[in-house]
């Protein structure tokens, strides 16, 4: 039951990263990958906002380890960076690297504090 | 390119307007695997709040190595096969590897009064991350170059 319930969140996290890459970069046209900063961000505020609750096991699995999980990403993120690095933005691939833990951490922590407050 | 999606790009800009089923089918069986994978590697690998979170950052550190084997992979011997990026990369690379998790897996750790852990977790992570990509795409220019 558990598994079904991963790969259900999964199944809806993962093409919603990828919308909302889309829909983003849309919007406006900067080097710096901020659909991959906005899934991560908003993944890490919703994960940090069921851990604060807290949610029961198939509400976890559902929405923790299969949705947040699969709409945030590691690889896609040390990818970009990596990206810009060799494309000569430094500064860029600092900010991105740094910035995107900063603020997911933030973020967690936000999500946990809102769930703490309710 | 980008493992996602690149609007620059103008084949990834046109896939989901031509085949919006597909591709989107294709990210979400990706996604469910790589979600799947990952889950099994937590569950097998369990730790406590307080402790070094070995599960999450062998997943991420190996997902990263991979999407740089895959993205040189793509770019010199599979640029026509338009459905490799969203499913292996979008897909299960993207739903393998995690951010939300490793960011709360910081935050637990320094809850569980362990913050050097949950520092040295962070740090290692995105460290290990990057060098990982980074190995990844390096290793696989050298073997597809020799061939």
């Amino acid at each position: 039951m558990t598994v079904l319930l991963v790969a259900l969140g999964a199944a809806i996290g993962a093409p919603l990263r990828y919308l909302s890459d889309r829909a983003i970069q849309a919007r406006q046209d900067s080097v710096f990958p901020w659909g991959t900063f906005t899934v991560n961000v908003v993944g890490s505020l919703l994960l940090g906002f069921l851990i604060g609750l807290p949610v029961d096991s198939a509400l976890t699995a559902l929405l923790g380890t299969g949705f947040c999980g699969a709409l945030t990403t590691y690889s896609t993120f040390s990818y970009e960076t990596l990206k810009l690095a060799r494309s000569g933005a430094r500064l860029l691939a600092v900010a991105n690297a740094v910035g995107s833990v900063l603020a997911g951490l933030g973020a967690a922590y936000v999500g946990l504090l809102l769930a703490q407050a309710l | 390119m980008d493992p996602d999606v690149d609007l620059h790009v103008p084949a990834q800009r046109r896939e989901l307007r031509k085949h919006p089923g597909v591709v989107l089918a294709a990210i979400a069986a990706g996604g469910v695997i790589g979600a799947l994978a990952r889950y099994g590697v937590a569950t097998a690998w369990s730790h406590d709040p307080a402790a070094f979170s070995w599960s999450i950052w062998t997943v991420n550190v190996s997902g990263c190595f991979l999407i740089g084997v895959l993205m040189v992979l793509i770019a010199r011997r599979f640029s026509r096969q338009s459905l490799i990026r969203p499913f292996f990369g979008v897909g299960i690379l993207g739903g393998y590897t995690t951010f939300s998790t490793s960011v709360v897996d910081v935050q637990q750790a320094a809850e569980h009064g362990a913050p050097g852990t949950a520092l040295l977790y962070l740090a290692t992570t995105l460290v290990g991350a990057l060098v990982a990509v980074w190995a990844g795409t390096a290793l696989t220019e050298l073997v597809v170059r020799e061939r």
